[in-house]
């Protein structure tokens, strides 16, 4: 099997890729309606009214929450938030949309012109956000066969008239990873917002691509594909590179491109058509006349200015401006929610303690390293940007502290260190009942080290003899034979200086 | 302002699910156009002063507080569904995607 995403771009076409990501916000209640939101796990059918049943008669009214929502996204995008905004009617019929329409912002986005800046292996890109607008989600569709074997579909509207906020790129992104990466950097800041919890395996965060390939130097666009039903952001990543080496084999072989939208497919590997284009599609929009215009009052949208938290990428230059973190540190924690609030709480936690030598750099390291690697552990292999917080409650942050200090004061060895912390995670007693119980504390005592020092230096005449004939790493090797009789709880430091004593005696004495 | 084809009226009726025979087709074209001229008498009209509006009643920002409210019994919601399979409605089987 050939890995596409390790396939080189071709060096003759140029990659052009725009991303529209539709995200569901997180509100108590629906968009247009007071229908409640917990529609995950809930009986089919069971959170519907009249309004989000598209019945006769009835009366939208916008929920602010999320006309909100979208204007602090657009904030933090950087975007233009438009003055005066409205709703217009996007008409289709398909059995998912009750009203034969779904209530959409088309002429009129809430906010646009904006940009996302964001990491990648081969430097910072960003990317130009064309709109992000407002809208209704449509109800869920299954498919299945009924007892008589007949195919049928079967309609849920608990997620028809969901909050769903739609961010469009322009045409900026050049490689299936710069997609990826804009997609994961946007995740982080609608969940630093709260905006949405973005989860793509349960549709909260639905990703498409619009993929298309020209020959170097041709300022025209391509022919383009969109792609749907990548349901992580490895699979963005997969699918558009797939996506781009299928054209470059069309191109090729000197046939044409028909624009159309293919569907990923996981397992196999492959996109594959769904729908071609056949003229443009015709959604007759027309403004909404039951939903009077928004007005974005500037006192309105500078009190929302003021909620906005501290975004990702300024948390990530803090952490290395400003605590002294390594690039990657910062990225490892400020791409994870739990790794992120508990390198937060365990600073705060030493600062309480008054823990000095516990340096951000140091519970950088434990969070970075150990945590996560036991957070990724407890939560599976496939958890891509480990959604740690679940674990995270696991460590107390006054804990890892209290850990992080008796290593730099030399209570207590790394080793030693690294399995008091795997018990702490796992069974969550304090640090120090853990240390008492393994029998982990150092031994910094010179009358307790002194007897093993002795036992060694008795045991092992060549190696004393070689010390003394001048090979001062003969006195590594003794030392390392009293840290095996103490189980690694000398003290080395302490050791090497009583083997020195004791050695330089005997060469004087005997 | 065009005036609009027998095509564009079958467009149109095929996007509104019209089934209209070609007699209906070639009614309502001349009853669309009848109504295209006036909106052509209307655009005589100088509007430069005034501002765009799609809207009739000068409101504004009618907006709710995002509290959630109570929901339909599942019965009372499907009671109007052509079709009902445990508690879902039941529609002609559609491939995911293929149409819109
Ligand atoms: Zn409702």
């Amino acid at each position: 099997m050939t890995s596409a995403a390790a396939t080189p771009m071709s060096a003759r076409y140029e990659t052009v890729i725009g991303i529209e990501i539709h995200v569901q916000l997180k509100t108590a209640s629906k968009m247009f309606c007071r229908c409640p939101t917990d529609i995950e796990g809930a009986p089919p059918n069971s959170r519907t009214c009249p309004i989000c049943l598209g019945l006769p008669g009835t009366l939208p009214v916008a929920n602010r929450r999320a006309v909100e929502l979208v204007l602090e996204t657009g904030m933090a995008l950087e975007a233009e938030i438009v003055p005066v905004t409205r709703w217009d009617r996007k008409n289709y019929f398909y059995p998912d949309l009750p009203k034969g329409y779904q209530i959409s912002q088309y002429e009129l986005p809430l906010t646009r012109n904006g940009r996302l800046a964001f990491e990648t292996s081969e430097g910072p890109v960003t990317v130009g956000i064309r709109r992000a607008h407002l809208e209704e989600d449509t109800a869920r569709l299954v498919h299945a066969a009924d007892p008589g074997g007949r195919r049928v579909s079967l309609v849920d509207f608990n997620r028809s008239g969901m909050p769903l906020m739609e961010i469009v790129t322009e045409p900026d992104l050049r490689t299936p990873e710069q997609a990826r990466r804009y997609a994961e950097e946007l995740r982080l800041l609608l969940r630093a917002i709260g905006a949405s919890d973005a989860e793509m395996e349960q549709g909260q965060m639905r990703v498409e691509a619009n993929v298309s390939i020209r020959p170097v130097g041709e300022a025209a666009f391509g022919t383009r594909a969109e792609v749907k039903n990548m349901n992580s952001f490895r699979s963005v990543e997969r699918a558009i590179a797939y996506e781009v080496e299928r054209q470059e084999r069309v191109l090729d072989a000197g046939e044409p491109l028909v624009q159309e939208t293919r569907g990923w497919d996981d397992d196999r590997g492959v996109t594959y058509t769904m729908r071609i284009k056949e003229g443009s599609d015709d959604y007759r929009y027309f403004p909404e006349p039951d939903l009077p215009p928004l007005r974005a009052d500037p006192a309105w949208l500078e009190e929302i200015r003021g909620r906005l938290p501290e975004l990702p990428a300024a948390r990530r230059g803090r952490y290395t401006a400003g605590l002294g973190l390594s690039p990657y540190d910062a990225r490892v924690i400020v791409a994870d929610a739990g790794a992120t609030a508990l390198f937060e709480e365990t600073l705060a936690a030493a600062g309480g303690l008054g823990l000095a030598g516990v340096t951000p750099k140091l519970v950088a390291n434990w969070v970075s390293g150990e945590y996560l690697r036991l957070a990724k552990q407890a939560t599976g292999e496939e958890v891509e940007l480990a959604e740690s917080a679940g674990a995270a409650a696991r460590v107390r942050p006054e804990e890892l502290a209290r850990l992080i200090g008796l290593v730099a004061d030399g209570s207590l060895s790394g080793t030693s260190a690294k399995q008091v912390f795997e018990r702490h995670f796992t069974a969550g007693e304090p640090v120090e009942a853990i240390v008492t119980d393994l029998g982990l504390t150092q031994i910094s005592d010179r009358d307790a080290l002194a007897a093993a020092v002795e036992d060694v230096i008795a045991a092992n005449a060549a190696a004393v003899a070689d010390y003394r004939a001048g090979r001062q790493q003969a006195l590594g090797f003794l030392v390392g034979q009293v840290m095996r009789a103490t189980r690694g709880r000398a003290n080395a430091a302490l050791v090497a200086e009583l083997l020195r004593g004791g050695l330089d005696d005997g060469g004087t004495t005997g | 302002m065009a005036a609009l084809s027998h095509a564009d009226v079958a467009h149109v009726a095929h996007l509104a699910r019209l089934g209209l025979g070609d007699d209906e087709l070639t009614r309502l074209e001349g009853q669309l156009n009848h109504i295209l001229e006036q909106y052509r008498v209307l655009a005589e009209l100088d509007t430069e002063a005034i501002a765009p509006t799609a809207q009739t009643i000068e409101l504004e920002n009618i907006l709710r507080d995002d509290l959630p409210g109570p929901c339909l019994p599942v019965d009372e919601a499907l009671a109007g569904a052509p079709e009902r399979a445990g508690d879902h409605v039941v529609v002609p089987p559609i491939i995911a995607g293929l149409d819109e």
